[in-house]
């Protein structure tokens, strides 16, 4: 027997398909969104919302991760975006071959922009790429500033962070500008969106540079 | 759960890894695994056991576990402290500006294997 020196990290064979599905959808023009939250985050709500108000301009698909989610994927389809659900088997997190399984079962023709809403959790997938383009981290503020502090990793692997519920502030002891600052020193080129899916406040920026985004991902 | 996903994917690795390099059989994998890596050590192996029969290469092949320790720096006094025992707040300053500096990840050390004979 010999020795084979290594040194990888044990998601390496991960990290290479998450590589392929990537160019593949940058070949295909679409932008696949991983949506990362704590479960009761206002993941749907600010997804319906988003569809709503875009599926004029962009067409949207919807994969569905959480394991309690039946419900949300007829609220998504309700509102005329394409929607599958994807078991992960009891798994805390998605991958990118399950990624693929669930996006090749759902069909991905004509779709701008896709958003996967992974498996309510702060941290397993955070250490797991998709595949996706870009990475988006929910916070809500019931669920407090401290969260960075908390879960670090999520927030360093997040292209952006949108803190929903705003239209709660006013009952929570959650100060905006210190989660903002924490989020900051963690990742200082996180973009920082806060809305209201609610009452619609914030939303017009959030949708704003999802539409930048993926027209940039089809130019490229 | 966890530790079945990380598993999955360790095995995965490791089979690609010995068609490319035209390995017969591993007789063993060191993990180097951190201390905050959120692993489980005792799971980690029931699940290994479960999984390296299902894969040929990996049968008879036995898993050795190293541990990380973990590390934290503390940005408003600039030292390092264990994580394990003092959490997020500097022992040296009560601060609470810190962050993780090493202990969270898991790695494949190295293998010991046994190639395919020349020729096959």
């Amino acid at each position: 027997m010999k020795v084979i020196e290594l040194h990888k990290s044990v998601t390496a064979s991960n990290d290479a398909d998450a590589e392929a599905l990537r160019q593949e959808l940058k070949q295909r023009g679409t932008l696949l969104i991983n949506l990362m939250s704590s479960p009761g985050s206002g993941k749907t709500t600010l997804l319906s919302r988003t569809i709503q108000d875009l599926k004029d301009e962009l067409k949207i698909a919807v994969l569905e991760a959480d394991i309690e989610s039946a419900v949300d994927a007829e609220r998504i389809e309700a509102l005329g975006a394409r929607s599958i659900q994807v078991h992960t088997d009891g798994m805390c997190h998605m991958d990118a071959g399950m990624t693929r399984q669930g996006l090749e079962a759902m069909g991905l023709e004509q779709i701008d922009l896709a958003f996967l809403e992974n498996v309510g959790n702060l941290i397993c997938p955070a250490e797991y790429d998709t595949g996706a383009g870009k990475n988006v981290m929910i916070l809500s503020v019931p669920e407090g500033d401290d969260k960075p502090l908390k879960y670090p990793l999520m927030f360093q692997k997040s292209d952006a962070l949108v803190i929903t519920k705003i239209d709660a502030l006013g009952y929570f002891d959650f100060d905006l500008e210190q989660c903002r600052k924490r989020a900051l020193k963690l990742n200082p080129n996180i973009q920082i969106f806060a809305v209201s899916a609610k009452t619609g406040d914030g939303m017009k920026k959030w949708e704003d540079w999802l539409k930048k985004e993926t027209s940039a991902w089809k130019a490229q | 759960m966890h530790e079945m996903g990380i598993v999955m994917h360790l095995a995965k690795t490791l089979d690609e890894l010995a068609e490319e390099q035209n390995i017969a059989k591993i007789g063993s994998v060191t993990l180097q695994v951190g201390e905050v890596s959120g692993i489980m050590t005792d799971l980690f192996v029931d699940a290994w056991d479960y999984f390296k029969v299902k894969h040929p290469v990996l049968t008879e092949s036995q898993l050795k576990l190293e541990t990380i320790k973990a590390v934290t720096y503390c940005e408003a006094c600039g030292k390092t402290y264990e994580t394990v025992r003092f959490g997020r707040t500097c022992p040296y300053c009560q601060s609470g500006e810190t962050y993780l500096v090493m202990g969270n990840q898991c790695i494949i050390k190295e293998i010991e294997a046994e190639e395919n004979e020349e020729g096959q």
